[in-house]
């Protein structure tokens, strides 16, 4: 995870001016607000130990996890990792053939 | 939760129509899938970050008869959770999370 170092990035800036310039009809802030809207709802559903389901996209999966032996990666140490519950993501179908249509070039 | 009704909350919530929640969440959705699609990064502050991340073709075995299968090289997109929706995730453990997990969509 520490070297994927991609250039660009999309983050909520370019989802608000997509909503703003393609939709029409709401001002920036209005985009922004809704934009902002979306994510808070999807946070406060996940907070609720709902899963959510986005048709053509993926689900977001909430999973339980329980308490195990771990070891610090650094030391070797041994260690009590917690249980916890934990959010996964897994792609719909769609969205695999969309990264995947055309040319596959992992070098 | 489920597209339709993420939809209808931005209806309540955000007070706009039906038609035009559906749109900004199509809108919003599908910027994010032509992000991933030319390899670009998704970062959303207190949500998480998509990737995408490729994968090299390998010999595979379909486990049930044990005969060899070639998977090409994919790419495929990873979430990981953001500090604060895993903080929100983690202390959402009183609530049971309900059955009928894995449905695709």
């Amino acid at each position: 995870m520490a070297n994927d170092t991609k250039e660009r990035r999309t983050t909520k800036f370019e989802l608000v001016q997509a909503v703003y310039q393609k939709l029409g009809g709401f001002s920036k802030k209005e985009s922004a607000d809704l934009v902002d809207l979306i994510f808070e709802l999807m946070k406060e559903t996940l907070g609720r130990g709902e899963h959510i389901k986005i048709s053509g996209f993926g689900n977001f999966v909430l999973r339980d996890k329980r308490e195990r032996q771990g070891r610090n990666p650094q030391t070797g140490d041994p260690i009590v990792i917690s249980s916890r519950r934990v959010l996964t993501f897994k792609p719909s179908q769609l969205l695999k053939q969309a990264l995947n249509a055309g040319d596959t070039t992992p070098e | 939760m489920t597209k339709s009704e993420l939809i209808e909350a931005i209806t309540t919530r955000g007070e706009i129509t039906k038609a035009r929640a559906e749109l900004v969440v199509n809108c919003v959705f599908d910027t994010m899938t032509e992000a991933l699609k030319a390899g670009e990064g998704i970062e959303i502050r207190g949500f998480g970050s998509f990737t995408v991340r490729p994968y090299k073709s390998y010999t595979g075995r379909n486990p049930r008869t044990g005969q060899s299968v070639d998977v090409p090289a994919k790419r495929l997109p990873f979430f990981k959770v953001g500090k604060e929706l895993r903080e929100i995730v983690n202390q959402s453990r009183n609530f049971p999370i309900p059955s009928g997990r894995d449905g695709q969509d």
